[in-house]
């Protein structure tokens, strides 16, 4: 029972790192009262980017980097169409996934074959070897680290620093942010450009960390996955870990239960992250609905 | 202001649809000018429509080298156009129209949800043939084919039975339909044929190519014990490398992948379409297409070389080779069939009994899991 446990868990944060990126950039950017529906299109530019960058130049850590650029690349543009010219934000979104689908379909087709290599796990002295914990928790990839530590330092800045409350303020009453002289649109767009960087590392995570290959389409819908574990962790970075994993639970799950010869659909166990994001938004709807930044209502009820 | 930024809008999804388009269709373009000194009208325009890129190490890669072994063959006679990526929407509509008007006479759409595309096209242009790879719908001028992995993949299971060491086989599949479960059964059967012990846990992925589970399908099973790894997906990249790194043996499915794992690869089920294609191209040529069985069904499999066994790797010693050999002769001669009966499901139900020989529509209907397969069917 022990080793299944092991293998359900450390495969939870392996599959969910990925999501877990991608979703803390978008809490940042709804944060700022800016839905980014091209998470799942960052994510691919992301994952692309690292893997060629990584494929050029042998070096995974500068390869996820490009990915981050190129999702916050990306990014710029659904802010420059949403933010600055108040084009509508969904929209301009979905406009956002289909465009990285297509441009990385097409100059990712001859990265396909290609081999490299890619992030190792690392291993923490005294920790990784550790019964239980050790493999479950200190056998992961850089990137892998670097999201858990990133969720609460972001929730540190949302809460902690006057930058952060400035960008929370830009989400809840834009107003309040002229009235102290900040430009609400320069502040949004910055979320957005930092969202996409995120998703673009959470890209990376795939490629270069996780399955060390370009695939087209490789995200799978992991993008609006992250977009929906948002409103399920209620806009917090520290739920967000929660949500991310429990999606990556539930697809190691199925997995770890059906190799070991344990019928487990795929079929429901693929379904189970949205199912508990639609039951958390039927049972707590209202509360929840409260901690839906303000601004961003807007975008939900009076249209965009 | 407002119509502005709705114009941005819409500019954005233009070009985002634009940029779709532009990978779905690369525009068809003659691959090599062939000599132009041949009179026009004894070169015959030869058009392929592939789903995914040529070079994914698997179905894809597979029908593109068919398309060029039998450009190869049959030299100046035709001229061959080729277009990846073609989804199987009505874009491959459009991009069969456009090789059409670029003189195609004979039409390969090689993807499975082609079919209905192709059949609309194929009423429209009925002097154009149009030959379907998989399909199970044929028209006047719309015949199909498909070749019998399994056999190789018997091959493939024959061999990994003799190289194991825990007899802990893991096979990651994709969705439980016939095609999938027949190979995920002809892999235990030769398996199970030389080494009794054998089991072959399966996972399916419920996806076609999703890199992210494929790897963690991959870590599950390694942990636990499983040293021979196979798989039905349409990319094995991931897998064969995920196999290679963490020191355990892989077969091959769809395209010889020996290349990305010099240590573990063992042998695997290549498709080995260009004399088939070959023979259906000069079928239309003669003029003889229409009267033969290409017009239909057509099924083939080892004993017309439409599927073949990738080379061995460096670790396959030359006894095992030997013994995979003759099996593949007793195949070829007929004296061996891989789901010759008794055949038993998990439960040790008696499916195929005794003696029997199914038929191509028993195997296409195949909904169960022989015994010695650890897993079970998602239903």
């Amino acid at each position: 029972m022990l080793p299944i446990i092991i293998a359900v868990l450390s495969g939870a944060i392996r599959s969910g790192t990925a999501v877990l990126f991608a979703c803390l950039g978008e809490i940042i950017a709804e944060r700022a009262g800016v839905v980014n529906l091209g998470t799942e299109g960052c994510m691919l530019i992301g994952a692309l980017g690292a893997f060629a960058a990584t494929a050029m130049t042998g070096n995974p850590f500068l390869g996820a980097f490009v990915g981050g650029l190129c999702g916050a690349s990306l990014a710029a543009v659904h802010a420059y169409v949403a933010v600055i010219r108040r084009g509508n934000q969904l929209a301009s979104g979905l406009a956002i996934t289909i465009l990285g689908l297509g441009v990385t379909s097409f100059f990712g087709r001859s990265f396909v074959a290609t081999q490299i290599n890619g992030m190792n796990s690392i291993s923490i002295a005294g920790l990784s070897d550790l019964p239980i914990l050790g493999p479950i928790l200190f056998q992961h990839d850089a990137l892998t680290y670097l999201a858990a530590f990133l969720a609460p330092g972001i929730w540190f800045v949302l809460y902690r620093t006057r930058w952060g409350l400035m960008l929370r303020a830009t989400g809840e009453r834009q107003d309040v942010v002229y009235s102290v002289g900040l430009s609400p649109t320069l502040i949004r767009c910055l979320a957005v450009i930092c969202g996409g960087f995120l998703a673009g590392l959470g890209g990376a995570q795939l490629s270069v960390a996780y399955t060390l290959n370009w695939v087209e389409n490789m995200t799978q819908g992991r993008g609006y996955v992250a977009v929906a574990l948002v409103i399920f962790s209620s806009w917090s970075p520290l739920t967000a870990v929660a949500g991310s994993y429990l999606f990556g639970g539930a697809l190691s799950l199925q997995l770890a239960l059906q190799a070991r010869g344990v019928g487990a659909s795929p079929f429901l166990m693929s379904a189970i992250p949205y199912l508990v994001t639609l039951a958390v938004l039927v049972l707590v709807g209202r509360r929840r609905r409260q901690a839906m930044p303000d601004e961003l209502r807007a975008v939900f009820e009076r249209g965009g | 202001m407002r119509i502005n930024s709705r114009l941005v809008v819409m500019a954005v999804m233009l070009i985002g649809s634009l940029m779709l388009a532009a990978c779905g269709s690369p525009a068809a373009a003659p691959a090599g000018s062939k000599d132009a000194a041949a009179p026009a009208s004894a070169v015959t325009t030869v058009g392929f429509l592939f789903v995914g890129p040529k070079d994914d190490f698997g179905y894809n890669q597979a029908a593109y080298l068919g398309s060029t072994g039998m450009e190869k063959e049959l030299g100046s006679k035709v001229k061959v156009i080729r277009a990846e990526n073609v989804p199987e929407t009505e874009e491959a509509e459009r991009v069969m129209e456009s090789m059409i008007q670029q003189g195609a006479k004979v039409i390969f759409p090689t993807s499975y949800g082609h079919l209905d595309p192709a059949l609309n096209v194929a009423k429209r242009h009925p002097e154009v043939t149009f030959i379907h790879q998989g399909g199970l719908k044929t028209s006047s001028n719309l015949g199909t084919y498909f070749g019998n992995i399994f056999e190789e993949v018997y091959l493939g299971g024959v061999t990994a039975g003799k190289m194991t060491k825990t007899n802990k086989l893991g096979f990651i599949a994709s969705f439980p339909i016939p095609q999938v479960l027949e190979n995920i059964n002809a892999f235990e059967l030769g398996a199970k044929s030389v080494n009794p012990n054998a089991t072959t846990s399966v996972v399916f992925t419920a996806n076609w190519c999703d890199p992210g589970k494929q790897a963690e399908a991959a870590n599950n099973l390694i942990a636990q014990g499983v040293d021979v790894l196979t798989q039905h997906q349409d990319c094995t990249k991931t897998i064969v490398e995920a196999a290679e790194r963490k020191g355990i043996m892989s077969v091959g499915y769809h395209a010889d992948a020996s290349s990305l794992a010099p240590k573990g690869w063992l042998t695997g089920s290549v498709w080995n379409w260009s004399p088939l294609y070959t023979q259906e191209v000069q079928a239309v040529l003669d003029g003889k297409w229409k009267e033969g069985p290409l017009a239909g069904k057509y099924r083939v499999g080892m004993k017309e070389g439409a599927v073949k066994l990738a080379p061995f790797g460096s670790s396959v010693p030359a006894d095992v080779q030997a013994l995979v050999k003759q099996k593949e002769q007793d195949i070829m001669s007929g004296k061996l069939a891989p789901f010759a009966g008794p055949i038993k499901d998990q439960s040790g139900a008696v499916k195929i009994a005794a003696g029997v020989n199914p038929t191509v529509d028993q195997l296409e209907t195949t909904d169960y899991l022989v015994e010695g397969v650890v897993g079970s069917i998602p239903r």
